[in-house]
C-alpha cells in the first residue's frame, strides 16, 4: 500500500493507503477517496483546482512540466513546493507524501 | 437599459447551452444566450481551446474551439441572441408565469421559459487571500483593468505572472506614473518577448519588477494607500501606491445563482431528469451546472439533457399547441 497523508482545506489530516498499481493520478485518487476537489479542467494541468502545497516527498516527485508550471503562477497561493495533484502519477515512489489541499471545491 | 423579448432565455454559452439553441430552434422556439464570459464556449473556450475532445460522437477527435465553432454554425440558422461579457445578477418569476432576467450592464430579457446551462458557474476573478481585500474593492483594489486612463499618472501595483500581468504591466507602464509588479517566482512562464519587454523595462527603471515576492497586507482609509510585500527570506517592505491589481486569472463560481430559489446540492442545481426540470416551473438546468443520481459532467450528457429539456420547455412557449416529435431527416431545420 502506498500512504500518503492529506490535509484538506478545513485543516483534517488523515494518512489515505493507496493500493500499488492503481492507474490513476493523485487528483483522480482524492476524488475517489471523497476528497473535495472539484477539478474543472479533468486533469489537463489548465484549472489549478486541485493545487496542493507539498509538506514532505518533494523530492519523490516528477519535475513539474511547463504547462503545470504556467497554472500555478495563477495561483496567488502558490509557494515554491506547490503543485497540481493531477499531475503526479500515483506509484509506490511517492510513497509517504504530505500534501495540504488548496484548491477550489464543490 | 437593453430589453429584449424572447422565448426561452439561456444563461450560459457553453457548448450545452449552445446546443439547447438548436434543439428549441427545431421546435420553433427563440432563443437569447447570456455568458459571462466576453466570448461563447464557456470551459471549452475560457480553459482548453486546443485542447482534443474525443468523446463527442462522430468525431474521434475535436479541438474544444473547433467543436464551439461547429456548434455556432450549427445554431446560426436560428439567429440566437448573445448578451455576452454580462452576468445575469436578478432572475424573477412575474405573476403571468414568464420570467424577466436582468443583467450587471442592465440588459432586461422578457422570457416565457429559462434554461440555466451555466456550466460550473460564473467566471469570477480569482482573488489572492489577503486580510481586508475586499473592502477595497473598487477603492483601488480592482481585478481587471476596464479603464487604462484611470491610472494615468498614478502610482499602481500588479501582481500575478502569467500573460494577463505581463501584457498590463508593459501597457501601463507608459500611462501610470509608477507600475510594480510583483510576482512569487523568479521568471515568467507567459509569452517569452512579454517577459523580455518586461525585464528590460525593469533594467531600463521604468518599472518596479519585485520577484520571488507576494503580498500579504494592503492599507488605506477609505482608498488603497499602500501595499506590505513579503520576499523569499521573510524580509518585508511597504510601499504606497494608488492601485492595487491583482491578476490571477478567472475561477468559476456558482454566483448569483445560488439566490434564486433552486434547490442546490454542492454548487449544483437538483433537476428532474425526466426533462431537467428545477424545483421552480418554468426554470431548467442542463450540463454540468445540474446534478441528479448518476450525472456525468460529459459535454454528450449535456446535450442529450438539452433535447429533452426542449420538449419539455415547449409547453411553456407554446401552451395552447400539441408538440409533436419531428426527425430532421423527415423535416430538415426549418429556419425561422
Amino acid at each position: 500500500m502506498i500512504k500518503i497523508k492529506v490535509e484538506n482545506k478545513e485543516g483534517e489530516v488523515q494518512i489515505i493507503e493507496i493500493p500499488e498499481g492503481i492507474n490513476l493520478n493523485l487528483m483522480e485518487t482524492l476524488k475517489a477517496y471523497e476528497y473535495n476537489l472539484r477539478a474543472t479542467c479533468g486533469g489537463m494541468a489548465l484549472c489549478s483546482d486541485c493545487h496542493c502545497h507539498v509538506y514532505e516527498g518533494w523530492e519523490t516527485l516528477p519535475e513539474a512540466q511547463e504547462q503545470e508550471l504556467i497554472t500555478l503562477d495563477t495561483r496567488p497561493d502558490a509557494t515554491s513546493f506547490s503543485r497540481l495533484a493531477c499531475q503526479i502519477k500515483i506509484s509506490s515512489e511517492i510513497d509517504g507524501l504530505s500534501i495540504k489541499l488548496m484548491g477550489e471545491g464543490d | 437599459m437593453e430589453h429584449i423579448k424572447t422565448d426561452i432565455c439561456i444563461i450560459g454559452a457553453g457548448p450545452v447551452g449552445l446546443f439547447a439553441v438548436f434543439e428549441a430552434g427545431l421546435l420553433k422556439m427563440r432563443c437569447h444566450l447570456i455568458d459571462v464570459l466576453p466570448q461563447v464556449g464557456g470551459q471549452l473556450s475560457e480553459i482548453y481551446p486546443q485542447k482534443p475532445i474525443y468523446d463527442i460522437p462522430g468525431f474521434p477527435v475535436i479541438n474544444a474551439q473547433d467543436l464551439v465553432n461547429g456548434l455556432m454554425d450549427q445554431i446560426a440558422t436560428f439567429k440566437p441572441g448573445f448578451s455576452l461579457g454580462e452576468r445575469v445578477d436578478h432572475l424573477e418569476r412575474i405573476e403571468d408565469g414568464t420570467f424577466i432576467i436582468r443583467t450587471n450592464e442592465n440588459t432586461e430579457v422578457h422570457s416565457k421559459a429559462v434554461v440555466i446551462a451555466g456550466g460550473l458557474g460564473c467566471f469570477e476573478p480569482r482573488k489572492p487571500a489577503i486580510e481586508g481585500l475586499e473592502e477595497f474593492e473598487g477603492k483601488g483594489v480592482s481585478y481587471m483593468v476596464r479603464n487604462p486612463e484611470l491610472y494615468r499618472d498614478k502610482r499602481l501595483v500588479l501582481s500575478g505572472g502569467g500573460d494577463s500581468a505581463l501584457d498590463w504591466t508593459i501597457f501601463l507602464s507608459e500611462v501610470a506614473s509608477e507600475v510594480t509588479l510583483v510576482h512569487r517566482g523568479d521568471t515568467f512562464r507567459g509569452a517569452p518577448d512579454s517577459a523580455e519587454k518586461v525585464f528590460e523595462l525593469a533594467n531600463r527603471g521604468k518599472i518596479n519588477l519585485v520577484l520571488q515576492s507576494h503580498i500579504t497586507e494592503i492599507h488605506g482609509n477609505g482608498h488603497l494607500k499602500g501595499v506590505t510585500i513579503q520576499g523569499k527570506n521573510n524580509d518585508v517592505s511597504t510601499i504606497e501606491t494608488d492601485y492595487l491589481i491583482p491578476l490571477f486569472g478567472l475561477t468559476p463560481k456558482l454566483g448569483p445563482i445560488a439566490d434564486w430559489g433552486l434547490n442546490v446540492d454542492k454548487s449544483a442545481i437538483e433537476v428532474n431528469t425526466l426533462d431537467y426540470s428545477t424545483n421552480i416551473e418554468g426554470i431548467f438546468a442542463i450540463g454540468d451546472i445540474n446534478t441528479y443520481p448518476g450525472k456525468l459532467k460529459l459535454i454528450l450528457c449535456g446535450f442529450h439533457e438539452a433535447a429533452l429539456m426542449a420538449q419539455s420547455a415547449f409547453k411553456f412557449v407554446y401552451p395552447d399547441q400539441k408538440l409533436s416529435f419531428k426527425y430532421t431527416t423527415v423535416y430538415g431545420v426549418n429556419t425561422f
